[in-house]
């Protein structure tokens, strides 16, 4: 393991050497080919409203006040539908490029968002058990020589992507950038601050790279995670990861999801987030079509929402969730669950679904089978004490 | 008595000093925060003839009779009203002579956030800090947290307001049911902790003490205040971490609310809190265990709390542990070079930093430690900004002065010099602005 020390000082001499350099040049003969976007979905995505299981006899009595109507949904197969906004992913699906993964949960039980999303990205077994995000975990062993091939989308590094190995940035600009003499001496200034030190060199660098393929992208002033942002970002994240000499494995967050209280059903809250949803994962499928035979998306939240509707026309925060894989390299064409059913034995803590399979089992799939990433690697580093995470059933990546 | 010491009494527990002047706070620095707590609250006179929210939701209740209605007077009246509240709020900031007050108020707003991503409270958020904590900020956590509970915004923005007992009368009637939101939010952010030891049995337990809790509507003599309405209110006994609630109506929550505040998982979680937002980003236990410990012997006195965190000797051992957050660099820039001349270019930079008041982007509140704020990309926006602030200032201040002024003993040597070196004035200033002895506090 080498300190944190030696990797801050080693972190800031790349940065300041490549500042300086051709930005194109920044990253020659990436490890890996492969291209991963993660998108989270912040706040519990409700996974019935999203995937409906029609062909459960339970669904519509249980579902009352938030059922679509049929002729509205997307059948995928004689189990389950698609919502009606998802509707620019019908044909990915139809192509095989599509994998639906139904009752997925991480492994802590917790109602908690702030919990559930930690476990989701620390890949412990419980949340704040591991400081470090996963996929910063994986990266270490994907991107050995630390080209940045991890790339942060929005102004703030996600968790699961927090950790030592250095990762690129971009964010759209929306003040003035600063002159270079400035970042030069504070580049100087920061030097023993181990906090504004890395995080400068490591901004300069992915500014570097980023302007190279994106120019000087303008976005509308706002929170990031706002679901009316997700397309730009989506189509941001798509050109970098497409260029040759970039980033290979994004991570994109989008919010909106938490449907208390009117939630709505053929439209409403939850059918507009999951048409801005839809719209922008098309779009970054469309940036990534070139390398589209060696993309996978991801899509995730951190549990799904209660199965009845709430007081308040809504849904609280339940278990059982569903997850979406996306891409050339999906084995898709498929509802891939172990389906636990509606039924009231069968139902989580009588109100919730129950998961059947661990989120953790979802990516270490991904990582393994799309990335290589050992199986040892897996057990011992990225996802600690995880040898009983049951999988998706089936395979989900082609190969 | 040292000028470290009133380095860290200005930017630890305040809000910068003002036009960079240390003078009035390094011969006592201990005492000037002391003051504060026992004088008024500096900020209320540029919070003068701001509505309540008894007024605002009045007017609402009333406008709301069609689609169109609401939609004017939110454009009419909300959106103007928000923007009035977070600019007379941050002029406040700036203005005040009792900041630590201020960083107070804004911490435990922060505990108990509100927030305008649910669109009906961008009404209220301001009234919501200026009648629910402000007054409190040196009072009773209890109290604060009833007060809190209680008001129009917590109630609409984690659904209480929609929440129905499911066996009481409109719950029969209507065939509605609990809305877990609020209650969970109580256990789980403002007293206990998410491992404060409540069970999902708590959580249903809390939100059916809590369902009649609401804000009384038009037809109601009250309009626009807190009511309790029985026919919502889930009848029977409750059972709450082990203790039996019997049926008392609107008294059962008062009641439970009281039980958590008294709880000790909640004098840990507050201690925490504190420790993290006015020492270091990772507290010792030994700290935490202090503040925990004079939480429970007065009680939840938020004075005595915020006393105790001044006598820990540990604070005054070493400045700039704390990388600002957006908002405290923001009022920080604005105390040391002066207003804007341009208004709209007060709340622009929270705007762009990405902490606007009154919208965090979860009940959680803003986050509190540099990891959070500090990301390469928001970094290199944060000294954009800054440059920018430095553009926009035209006061004659001498950078080199201020900064010595301003960073007292702890200025380094090298940012002194850097200062001295830059190409213009512009330079400077955006150099002060950036400098680690700035973004830090």
């Amino acid at each position: 393991m080498t300190s944190r020390r030696d990797f801050l000082i080693g972190a800031s001499a790349t940065g300041v050497s490549c500042a300086f350099s051709a930005p194109g040049l920044a990253l020659a003969n990436a490890d890996t080919g492969k291209r991963l976007v993660l998108v989270v979905l912040r706040g519990g995505m409700d996974g019935l409203a999203a995937f409906p299981p029609i062909g459960d006899p339970n669904y519509e009595a249980l579902r009352r006040g938030l059922l679509q109507t049929m002729d509205n949904t997307i059948k995928l197969d004689r189990r389950f539908a698609m919502h009606r906004s998802l509707a620019p992913l019908a044909t990915h699906y139809k192509k095989g490029d599509m994998a639906v993964i139904h009752a997925i949960a991480g492994p802590q039980r917790t109602r908690s968002h702030f919990d559930a999303q930690n476990v989701l990205e620390n890949g412990a077994t419980k949340a704040h058990l591991l400081l470090d995000g996963w996929l910063n975990r994986a990266l270490s062993v994907i991107d050995k020589r630390k080209q940045r091939l991890g790339l942060a989308v929005g102004y703030n590094t996600p968790p699961v992507m927090r950790g030592t190995t250095p990762v690129a940035s971009w964010a759209p600009a929306r003040i003035p950038p600063s002159p270079t003499h400035l970042l030069d001496t504070l580049g100087s200034l920061y030097k023993s601050d181990p906090v504004l030190g890395r995080a400068l060199s490591e901004g300069r660098r992915a500014q570097a790279m980023t302007g190279a393929v994106l120019g000087n992208t303008k976005m509308k002033r706002g929170n990031m995670r706002n679901p009316g942002r997700f397309k730009t970002l989506a189509e941001s994240a798509g050109r970098l990861l497409a260029a040759e000499q970039s980033a290979r494995i994004a991570v994109i967050e989008m919010g909106g999801w938490d449907t208390h209280a009117n939630q709505g059903a053929d439209t409403g809250r939850l059918a507009r987030n999951l048409g801005l949803l839809a719209n922008g994962l098309d779009e970054l499928s469309n940036r990534l079509k070139p390398v589209w035979q060696d993309t996978v998306i991801c899509v995730v939240t951190e549990f799904g929402r209660t199965v009845r509707m709430n007081g308040s026309k809504g849904t609280d925060h339940g278990t059982g969730g569903a997850a979406i894989l996306l891409g050339g390299a999906v084995a898709g064409g498929r509802v891939a669950t172990h389906w636990p059913g509606l039924g009231e034995d069968s139902l989580y803590g009588g109100r919730d679904l129950a998961p059947t399979a661990d989120m953790r089992g979802l990516f270490k799939t991904v990582l393994h089978d799309h990335l290589n990433v050992s199986s040892s690697t897996l057990e011992s580093s990225v996802f600690p004490d995880s040898k009983n995470a049951i999988p998706p059933p089936g395979k989900l990546i082609r190969s | 008595m040292t000028t470290v010491d009133a380095f860290i009494a200005a930017n630890r527990f305040g809000l910068g000093p003002k036009g960079g002047y240390l003078g009035g706070i390094a011969t006592d620095p201990q005492s000037w925060l002391l003051r504060q707590l026992g004088t008024e609250d500096g900020a209320l006179p540029y919070l003068k003839g701001l509505p309540s929210s008894e007024e605002i939701v009045r007017a609402w209740m009333q406008a709301r009779g069609s689609r169109e209605m609401r939609k004017m007077f939110n454009k009419n009246r909300v959106k103007p009203l928000f923007r009035r509240e977070i600019r007379l709020r941050t002029r406040a900031a700036i203005e005040t002579d009792t900041p630590f007050r201020e960083r107070l108020v804004r911490f435990w707003s922060n505990h108990f956030t509100v927030s305008i991503t649910k669109g009906r409270v961008r009404g209220i958020a301001g009234a919501f800090e200026r009648e629910a904590i402000r007054p409190f900020v040196t009072g009773n956590f209890g109290e604060m947290l009833l007060a809190v509970t209680r008001h129009p915004a917590m109630l609409v923005y984690l659904d209480n307001q929609t929440s129905v007992g499911p066996t009481s009368r409109v719950g029969e009637r209507r065939g509605k049911g609990l809305n877990e939101n609020l209650a969970r939010e109580i256990l789980e952010l403002h007293t206990l902790g998410v491992n404060g030891g409540y069970t999902q049995n708590d959580v249903i337990a809390l939100a059916k003490m809590l369902t009649g809790w609401s804000v009384a509507g038009k037809r109601s003599s009250q309009v626009g205040q807190f009511k309790f309405s029985p026919r919502r209110h889930e009848p029977g006994t409750k059972q709450l971490l082990g203790k039996r609630y019997p049926e008392e109506g609107e008294q059962e929550a008062e009641q439970a609310l009281r039980d958590l505040a008294d709880h000790p998982s909640t004098a840990r979680f507050i201690a925490t809190k504190l420790a993290r937002h006015f020492v270091v980003d990772n507290p010792s236990k030994d700290v935490i265990d202090q503040l925990q410990r004079k939480f429970r012997e007065t009680d939840g006195d938020l004075g005595a709390m915020a006393r105790e965190l001044i006598t820990l000797g540990t604070v005054w051992d070493q400045p700039l542990t704390k990388v600002k957050s957006p908002g405290e660099l923001v009022i920080s820039a604005f105390r040391m070079l002066g207003l804007p001349e341009k208004s709209k270019h007060l709340i622009q930079p929270l705007r762009l930093l990405g902490q606007l008041p009154f919208s965090a982007p979860s009940p959680a509140g803003w986050p509190d430690t540099a990891s959070d704020w500090v990301s390469p990309e928001s970094l290199l926006r944060r000294i954009e900004m800054m440059d920018l602030l430095a553009r926009r200032q035209n006061k004659r201040h001498d950078p080199v002065t201020l900064a010595e002024q301003a960073f007292g003993p702890v200025a380094r040597e090298e940012t002194l010099l850097a200062i001295k070196r830059a190409p213009s004035r512009r330079a400077a200033h955006a150099l002060l602005l950036t400098s680690p002895e700035f973004q830090r506090r």
